[in-house]
This record gives C-alpha cells, sequence and structure tokens, in this order.
C-alpha cells in the first residue's frame, strides 16, 4: 500500500475515534444539567460542542506521545495506530449501544497496547506504565471524585436547609450551566489534544513532519471539529444512563457533582495524572446521588459501569491487536479490517435504532424508586 | 514503577478543598439571597420549615451572597487559568 494513503487512512480513523469520543462523553459534562432541567438537551450539547472546540486550542502541549509512554514508540507504524484506533472505536461504538459511560482514553490505549504487542511483541509494551497510569488511576479517580462529591452534595443540602427553596433551587441551577462548562472545556482541552497526538505523530512517522513537530494548524482544528460535532449530536444513550438511571438527580446533587468532577479532572492534569473524564463524571454522580439520599443510587447500574470499564482495556486491546495484525499483510488486509469495521459499526448503529434514544426522550424515565432511608440532609 | 504517592496525595487534597469549598460558598451565597428573597416574597417569613430563622437581614445576606460568589468566582477562576495555561 501507498505510504500516503495509509497515512490518510489513519488520519480520517483518528478523526472519526475523535467523533465518538466527542458523543460518546457528552455526558461527563452535561448529563446531569439535562437531567434536573438546568439546561434543555439541545442547547447543552450546543454549549458541550463549542466549548470542546474551544477547549481544543487552549493548549499547544499536544503530540508527546500517543500512548503517554505506554508502548514503546520507537515501534509504533501506521498500522499499528489504525489497529489501535479501530479497536477503540468499536468499543466505543459497543458501549454508547448499552449506554455504558466507559473511558474513551482507555479504549484507545488497549488498542494502542493491543496492536503494539502483535506488531513489536509482549516487550515493546510497557506493563509498569499500564499499572501506574491506567489502572492505578482507573481506581483511585472515581472513588475519590465520588467521595468529593458526596460530601459537596452533604454540604449543599446541609448549608440550604434553612434557606428559600426557590431561590437555592435557581441557583444551583445557574451554578450548574457555569460548572457544566467547566466539564466541557476541560474535556475539549484534554480528549481533543489525544487526537492531535495521534495524527501528528502519524505524520512524523511518515516524514510528513520532522521529529518533535507540533501539530498543524489543520489538525488543531479538524480534531477539534471533529470532538466537537461528536460533542453536538450527543451521546442520548449515555447521557441517559448517568442522568437519569443512576439516581433522581436534583439541582444541588448536580452542582455538586459537575463541580467535583471539574475540580478533579484539572488538579489532576495540573498534577500529571492521566485520568478518565469518563470514570471522574460517573464516580461524581454516584457519589451526589448517595450524598442526599443513599439509597436512591441505583448500585447495579454501577456494577454494569464496573464491568464495562473492567473489559474495556483487554477488549479494545483484542480488537486492536487483530486489526493490527490483519492490516500489517498490507493494502488488502487495511481494507478488509476498513470494511468489517464499517459493517460492524453500521451493524451497532441499526441496533441502536431499534429503541432510540433523542434529545426529546432522554429525560423520560421513570424515576428509581428510593428505599426510605434517613437523608443526609 | 514508581508511583508519586505524594503528589497523588496533594491532587486529591486540592480537588476536595476547591470542590467542597466552592460547593460551599455557592450554598452559603444562595442561604444570604434566601434571606433577600425572604424580604420580597409575600408570605415568607424567613421561617424554615424546622421553625428555625435564616438569621440574615436582607442587606447583610446580599452582602454574604456577594462574597461568597465572589470567592466562588476566583476559585473558578483560577481553574480556568490552569487551563488555558
Amino acid at each position: 500500500m501507498d505510504l500516503s494513503l495509509l497515512v490518510i487512512v489513519v488520519i480520517v480513523t483518528a478523526l472519526a475515534f475523535d467523533f465518538t469520543n466527542g458523543f460518546h462523553d457528552t455526558a461527563n459534562a452535561m448529563a446531569t444539567s439535562i437531567a434536573t432541567g438546568a439546561l434543555r438537551p439541545k442547547v447543552a450539547v450546543t454549549i458541550a460542542g463549542v466549548l470542546n472546540l474551544v477547549g481544543a486550542f487552549l493548549s499547544v502541549e499536544v503530540a508527546k506521545t500517543i500512548s503517554s509512554g505506554l508502548v514503546d514508540d520507537t515501534q509504533v507504524t501506521p498500522a499499528v495506530i489504525f489497529g489501535g484506533l479501530v479497536g477503540a472505536i468499536l468499543w466505543n461504538m459497543l458501549t454508547w449501544l448499552f449506554g455504558l459511560p466507559s473511558s474513551s482514553s482507555h479504549a484507545l490505549f488497549g488498542g494502542l497496547i493491543g496492536a503494539t504487542w502483535v506488531a513489536a511483541g509482549a516487550d515493546a509494551v510497557k506493563f509498569g506504565a499500564v499499572v501506574t497510569k491506567i489502572l492505578l488511576p482507573a481506581v483511585i479517580s472515581p472513588i475519590l471524585a465520588g467521595l468529593i462529591a458526596l460530601a459537596a452534595t452533604y454540604l449543599a443540602y446541609r448549608i440550604t436547609a434553612r434557606g428559600d427553596q426557590a431561590t437555592v433551587s435557581q441557583g444551583f441551577k445557574y451554578g450548574q450551566i457555569v460548572s457544566a462548562s467547566m466539564v466541557a472545556l476541560a474535556h475539549g482541552t484534554n480528549d481533543a489534544q489525544k487526537t492531535m497526538g495521534i495524527i501528528t505523530l502519524t505524520l512524523i512517522t511518515a516524514g510528513a513532519l520532522p521529529s518533535g513537530s507540533g501539530p498543524p494548524f489543520w489538525v488543531i482544528m479538524s480534531a477539534g471539529l471533529a470532538i466537537a460535532l461528536g460533542t453536538y449530536l450527543g451521546g442520548w444513550r449515555i447521557i441517559q444512563t448517568l442522568g437519569k438511571r443512576v439516581s433522581e438527580i436534583q439541582t444541588p446533587q448536580g452542582f455538586a457533582a459537575e463541580a467535583s468532577s471539574a475540580a478533579v479532572i484539572l488538579a489532576s492534569s495540573h498534577g500529571g495524572f492521566a485520568l478518565s473524564t469518563t470514570q471522574v463524571a460517573t464516580g461524581s454522580i454516584f457519589g451526589a446521588g448517595a450524598g442526599r439520599r443513599l439509597a436512591s443510587v441505583q448500585w447495579g447500574v454501577a456494577g454494569q459501569m464496573a464491568l464495562a470499564w473492567l473489559l474495556t482495556l483487554p477488549a479494545a486491546a483484542i480488537v486492536g491487536a487483530l486489526a493490527a495484525w490483519a492490516s500489517s499483510s498490507g493494502t488488502f488486509g487495511t481494507v478488509v479490517v476498513a470494511i468489517v469495521a464499517i459493517a460492524l459499526i453500521a451493524g451497532i448503529y441499526a441496533a441502536s435504532r431499534r429503541q432510540p434514544v433523542t434529545a426529546d426522550n432522554v429525560n423520560d424515565v421513570p424515576a428509581p424508586t428510593p428505599t426510605p432511608q434517613p437523608a443526609a440532609a | 514503577m514508581h508511583i508519586n504517592w505524594g503528589a497523588l496525595l496533594i491532587v486529591a487534597f486540592v480537588s476536595f478543598g476547591s470542590a467542597v469549598g466552592v460547593v460551599a460558598l455557592i450554598a452559603f451565597a444562595l442561604l444570604g439571597l434566601s434571606a433577600r428573597a425572604g424580604s420580597t416574597t409575600a408570605g415568607h417569613t424567613g421561617i424554615a420549615e424546622d421553625g428555625s430563622r435564616i438569621g440574615l437581614s436582607p442587606t447583610a445576606g446580599t452582602l454574604v451572597a456577594a462574597l461568597c460568589l465572589l470567592a466562588a468566582a476566583v476559585i473558578v477562576g483560577y481553574g480556568l487559568w490552569i487551563i488555558i495555561g
């Protein structure tokens, strides 16, 4: 296969992943705002889309490595990147179909690890970094975010218990708009950068850019637009899960959850810890649910999410490995992988149309039945 | 395999402090605004459901709300500065 054609295929695939990353993660910022009515669904995803695009331009610290040191960079080829992206996209689509907020970042890392393993052997995978950069944050960050949101929610209800409830509810609604916007902005900055890094490294490995180059403007713009467009279209199935199926979220809880997510994401980024915005946002929502009334949280849903989180890395790795193995055989293999991936994505989309979730019915979920239990406030 | 537990603890404390701090500040601001709302809403007595009073005059409530909102805005602004920086 002509290298330039492979590079083009990888760039298009990277932008496709960026798009899925956007609609998969819209819920991180906007699920609770939509659930509480602080923002109308279409308005919420529009704000999130715009702020993701803005966020993509806020940082130039891009393209350090496509895998944050998880694999031996010298072994990475366009075919490996292509395989990793295919694994990540398919896992994102599958979890979207089931409305599960799994980590797009972990799907990408898993895909790349699997593809690299097949292409260069197990020695090319830095398992120590996998533990410290993926597994440890995956365990700690949602628990930390959940505890913070729990404490914040408890305080919010305690402090405002003697206030005018109309004023309190309206005030937290306005607060939610700000806090949700912060999360959306942080998401655009973090996640759009990953795709920019992938495209930039692909261009470097293909000799189209000198080593150590930053992303060209068209890369920043295209990655920003892809994630913004995906965010705008809204992953309504996941928004419904996080906004309505975890707990019946009220405005103080929504504000506390989003403030906790924003604080953890920003503090971690500043401290140099890579984490999944999805897992942080999910942990926060569960914490906020527990902060008001412990029994109102649907822990069964939490179990499903935990299972998806556990499976994300290995599942994406297996698909990434298969895709990289097939692609490494040349043009025919790459074309076959692309056709199979497109067919699977079309099948997943067709399956989703049987029970469509849209902006019009995203909040049409019966409230979880709370068990009478002493409230925190 | 090296894990920087010190930096991790700092991140945890900063996250906890800033998030809980902002939520508490906004909650106090809304409590202050509730006192103000109580003076303008017909039928509102400034007495909570449990019989206790909010305990702030409308002026004091507005002042508390303004100060709390300002403090929260400073924290949020610092967060934005971190993103852009």
